[in-house]
């Protein structure tokens, strides 16, 4: 990448300035203890500025990782839970999980509901980014109508969904109706309940990537684009050779972006579905909720164990990324 | 000079850091401590969001701490956000002294350990029905005083009925009750609404009939079981209830049935002041058994209990709080505001001298069941959890009913408690 080299070349004369220059003459004694405090006093200076933010980072990062690991490694019932004295028991809440007949289910749902949630919501994105960077009279307009549901809190958005898509009711089977087809259970049938999630979550995604690629799009410069005409190239081969390639960094951090959100998503798909009817639209995060909070006997041991599953395969997808940008970067 | 301010700002803002962390850990531990201010304010939470400070019930909240001589601090909050509000608050040593939680919930909280026994306590509850405080009954006793009892029965539309030709008094049992639905649906209305969502709703709705066909909670999978929840998969697949009753919760349920489009809404006590509203005349009958007779459905409502709490001279206090709620007047008002039923005969027969409609809800509160009675405790939760999952299986097609409980009755097997 290009513009990435002549970042690192502007960078380097300002990281050697930072490095103070060696005294040249030796210091007498008294010069030299003033030296080390003042340099102590920095230190200490440095320290205390980074204090608020590791406090901060501990206290609600790692504390609630480590609470994480710890309940999932213990066998928590509501008494132990209250006197804190629960056993340990090793990896036994994992294998309870792994065996558990809900496991393969909500990991595939899991699966299919992140990937085809990001990847349509990055091809929808990226045509309306394309789309809108043409720059045509409204399209301002247009763009800020596009990140409507992105504004809205998740519960109108859902529940609207939800509404819409009511078999009894929905204004979607009413639609359905006036063109003469028979109604389908969107949320409450086993087959489809899985398909309606995605495609509301699909819905609240694509803002996000528009705005993120539409940015991305602006940083092309025109005269590439100019000079491709010149050379004969059509439109698609302007998006395929110049387009799709310069926004590869962009693109790849919107996909780790989604992917990390979307794995996460909650609150859709149990205001919607509730995971069912059954576990049709249970996910590993709606499942991890019903351990722990989704009966009135709750389990925190297994819900903890599931929820530490899900930050290992976003873990797994963020170093991924890691490694894919380092190969670009190199 | 303008490096030592930097330091000192510095230096400022990381101890502003710590005290906070310090005071945030520490504020969870001092249920006790911090002197008199404390000790004259009461803490009392509620599953009742919907009234806030200028209700009636607040303010009798309120009035009862003052008799007591003490200021009650009260917090209404969603009542599946209780329970676990309340675990965490004992987790943490700074649980309220005294809490309404559903009645369900009482047995989780016995088993962890953080109530308190009425006998303990002193506190009378000799007047209240026994099928009642059963649902807060463990190993013989009492964790709590119920405020008021709900249960499930069948509200219908007289116009419908009227219409389709349904004489509703002649729904005795389950074949009477389907060939009623066969014929509203053939007069082009919509037969019966209810819910069976994925959540403790679904399996309170669907226990009337599960109890009513005999079954049993500890073999979900035998014939009588199964029969229920054919019944029910029978509705759904020949139209007679809704699709949506497998995402219906038990106020969408009665928001469809006051559409005026169905016969019959399986519903509760508490939906009685809204049926007035409905602007149709309705009735309301039993839900039948199987094979005729009135099954037995099971209570609902909360029970009013008392945390443990670390200083033990709170509890005299605290007796006079919860002696005042449940007292027969305070009862009397309370459950006419939530539209229950009393917990007590005496206050049962003052309800239905108020209010004559009440006399069949009060039959059925008679005749109810505990879903936590009969030692199943906390062994409940789990079989309600396998129970609805099975019926959203088999509704939504997935499995039949056989093999749906079957693998419920599987999971509650497997289950490690």
């Amino acid at each position: 990448m290009t513009t990435v080299r002549a970042d690192r070349l502007q960078r380097s004369p300002a990281t050697s300035r930072a490095t103070p220059a060696e005294p040249t003459e030796p210091l007498d004694p008294a010069a030299r203890t003033r030296r080390r405090r003042q340099r102590r006093r920095s230190q200490l200076t440095a320290w205390a500025f980074i204090a608020p933010l590791v406090g901060y980072l501990a206290a609600f990062y790692l504390y609630p990782l480590y609470r994480n690991l710890d309940l999932s490694l213990h066998h928590y019932t509501v008494r132990s839970f209250v006197d804190n004295d629960a056993p340990f028991s090793g990896w036994a809440n994992y294998s309870q999980v792994l065996h558990d007949p809900t496991f393969w289910p909500a990991m595939r749902n899991t699966m299919v509901f992140t990937l085809v949630s990001i990847l349509l919501q990055y091809a929808a994105g990226l045509a309306l980014a394309v789309f809108f960077n043409r720059g045509f009279r409204l399209s301002g307009t247009l763009r800020a109508l596009f990140l409507v549901p992105w504004l809205l809190p998740l519960i109108v958005s859902s529940s609207t969904w939800a509404w819409m898509l009511n078999s009894e009711s929905g204004v979607v089977n009413y639609g359905l109706h006036l063109v003469g087809l028979a109604p389908v259970d969107w949320l409450t049938s086993p087959s489809w309940a899985l398909t309606s999630v995605i495609v509301a979550n699909i819905w609240i995604g694509i803002p996000f990537n528009l705005v993120i690629l539409y940015s991305g799009l602006q940083n092309i410069p025109g005269e590439l684009y100019e000079a491709a005409s010149l050379d004969g190239a059509g439109t698609w081969q302007q998006f395929r050779r110049i387009t799709f390639p310069l926004l590869r960094p962009v693109s790849a951090i919107t996909l780790l972006l989604g992917l990390v959100y979307t794995l996460k998503v909650f609150d859709l798909i149990w205001i919607m579905t509730k995971g069912g009817p059954g576990n049709a639209s249970s996910t590993l995060a709606t499942w991890s909720y019903r351990f722990g909070f989704g009966s009135l006997l709750p389990q925190f041991g297994p819900g903890a164990a599931v929820g530490n599953i899900l930050i290992l395969i976003a873990l797994v997808f963020g170093l991924l990324y890691i490694r894919v940008q380092r190969r670009q970067n190199a | 000079m303008r490096h030592l301010s930097r330091t000192l700002l510095a230096t400022l803002l990381a101890t502003g850091t710590l005290a906070s962390a310090v005071a945030c850990s520490s504020g969870g531990g001092s249920a006790t401590g911090s002197g008199t201010a404390k000790a004259s304010t009461y803490t009392f939470w509620d599953p009742y969001p919907q009234f806030d400070a200028g209700s009636a019930w607040a303010k009798l909240v309120a009035s009862c701490g003052t008799q007591a001589g003490v200021t009650v601090k009260r917090t209404g909050m969603d009542t599946t956000d209780l329970g676990n509000k309340a675990l965490l608050a004992a987790q943490q040593g700074n649980a309220p002294d005294v809490m309404l939680v559903d009645n369900p919930v009482v047995s989780t909280l016995v088993q962890a350990g953080i109530l308190n026994k009425t006998s303990d306590l002193g506190l009378d509850t000799s007047a209240i029905q026994a099928n009642i405080i059963g649902a807060g009954t463990v190993d013989g006793s009492a964790y709590g005083i119920p405020i008021g009892a709900n249960t499930l029965a069948l509200y219908y539309n007289k116009n419908v009925l009227k219409a389709a030709g349904v004489d509703p008094t002649a729904i005795k049992d389950w074949a009477s009750l389907t060939a009623a639905l066969n014929k509203v649906k053939a007069a082009g209305k919509k037969g019966i609404t209810f819910s069976a969502i994925g959540t403790e709703e679904g399996s309170f709705q669907f226990l009337p009939w599960f109890w009513g066909a005999g079954g049993d909670l500890t073999k979900l999978n035998n014939a009588n079981g199964a029969a229920a929840l054919s019944l029910w998969k029978g509705w759904v697949s020949d139209g007679l209830a809704p699709n949506d009753v497998l995402s219906n919760t038990q106020t969408t349920s009665w928001q469809e049935f006051a559409t005026g489009q169905y016969a019959f809404g399986e519903n509760g006590t508490w939906q009685l002041a809204n049926a007035d509203k409905a602007g149709f005349p309705y009735g309301v009958i039993s839900i039948p058994a199987q094979n005729g007779g009135a099954a037995p459905a099971p209570t609902g409502g909360e029970f009013v209990t008392v945390p443990v709490q670390k200083d033990s001279s709170r509890y005299d206090t605290t007796k006079k709080i919860v002696t005042c709620l449940t007292s027969s007047a305070n009862l009397l008002s309370t459950d006419t505001t939530l539209s229950y039923i009393a917990p007590t005969s005496a206050v049962q027969t003052q309800q239905v001298a108020a209010n004559a409609e009440l006399k069949p809800w009060v039959t059925a509160v008679a005749a109810a069941k505990g879903r936590t009675s009969g030692g199943l405790g906390t062994k409940y939760p789990v079989i309600s959890e396998q129970m609805w999952t099975a019926v959203q299986s088999a509704l939504s097609g997935g499995k039949s009913p056989q093999a749906a409980l079957d693998a419920a009755q599987t999971a509650v097997a497997n289950h490690q408690g």
